[in-house]
């Protein structure tokens, strides 16, 4: 009895650590929210959450700034991102394996403006990483770069 | 069939509301470098590989090239650049054989590594231990980690939030040097510490 107990709490202890790293890897941080100035939210699931340093960056969030706001991000491959008084950038595709440096980053700036340095992922593979706007898309081949839309 | 769809949505959507202008401007980075960016529009391609080299689109949709300079683009993207966070940085810490002890110039170095983390107001750590080929893999792995823990626990009594510092250890997986098993190498008894 007592060795069927063990076994169903080693089971039992096993599936709750599988949850947990899987909802680890499910969920894992695209990034950092490192600056923080003036009005500035996160958009996640429809809902708008304030914007903190520190707290972590997924993917599918946008980030969206008044007209005095500023944000800044550290990405999980160690690109980093900025952007100025009304802006809206949104995350729409992260991925980023940091044992092989493969991956993936699409990011979509509506309006307003943004400063990219560029992390490992484009080192590894440089058609990794791809910004959007309304009238382009830009590829970026390991660099740093600064985009306006609007006037 | 979906990629003719979105096609012809990108064209109805040009026809009745041309995109708002756009200004692109490539950067050097902080030692000189310039990388390559690819302004994809339509089927047209615009390269910018040269400091300061800009695209304009304006809003009739005519793009034109220009040069601009480090101030001008000061002006116009002050704000965005004075938001970008403090660069990654990395330190190797190295060990005295054997033990999860710093050597003496290390000591000096985590004392800089430590000023550089208390600059950054959120910084994110990660602490990994390594060994040299000395030593079972087993008590290589136990020693990396040994290593990495030590590091983090100065971290944390330095006052940075352990929650923010991840340590682990490779044992004698990843070493700096390659050498052949049961070599003491100086070099490969490391931690390292990235800051973000």
């Amino acid at each position: 009895m007592h060795i069927r107990l063990s076994v169903l709490a080693t089971r039992w202890l096993a599936a709750v650590l599988l949850a947990t790293f899987a909802g680890v890897s499910l969920a894992a941080d695209a990034g950092h929210l490192k600056t923080v100035k003036g009005s500035a939210h996160i958009e996640r699931d429809g809902k708008q959450v304030p914007a903190a340093a520190g707290m972590a960056i997924l993917e599918s969030d946008t980030l969206v700034t008044g007209a005095d706001g500023s944000m800044g991000v550290t990405m999980a491959d160690n690109c980093l991102l900025s952007v100025g008084p009304n802006s809206t950038l949104a995350i729409e595709k992260y991925a980023f394996d940091s044992t092989t440096h493969a991956g993936s980053f699409d990011a979509s700036l509506e309006q307003g403006t943004l400063a990219v340095v560029s992390g490992k992922m484009v080192k590894q593979s440089p058609d990794a990483m791809r910004v959007r706007t309304p009238a382009t898309v830009m590829a970026v081949r390991g660099t740093e770069f600064v985009v306006k839309v609007g006037q | 069939m979906g990629a003719v769809l979105i096609g012809l949505y990108a064209a109805a959507a040009m026809f009745f509301s041309p995109p708002p202008p756009q200004t692109v401007v490539i950067l050097p980075g902080p030692d000189g470098h310039v990388g390559t960016l690819v302004v994809q529009r339509g089927g047209d391609e615009t390269v910018l590989n040269a400091p300061y080299s800009a695209s304009r689109i304006a809003a009739d949709g005519t793009e034109n090239r220009a040069q601009l300079s480090a101030t001008a683009v000061k002006q116009e993207f002050g704000s965005a650049l004075g938001a970008l966070p403090a660069r990654p940085v990395s330190f190797n810490l190295y060990f005295i054989s054997g033990k999860d002890e710093l050597t003496e110039p290390s000591k000096l170095e985590l004392d800089k590594a430590m000023a550089e983390l208390k600059r950054r107001p959120v910084p994110d750590i990660v602490v990994i231990g390594h060994t040299d080929t000395v030593g079972s893999l087993e008590s290589n792995d136990q020693l990396s980690l040994a290593r990495a823990e030590r590091v983090r626990n100065a971290l944390v009594q330095q006052g940075l939030a352990a929650e923010r510092i991840f340590a682990a250890g490779r044992g004698e997986r990843e070493p700096l040097v390659r050498t052949a098993d049961g070599v003491a190498e100086p070099r490969n008894r490391r931690v390292e510490v990235n800051v973000r």
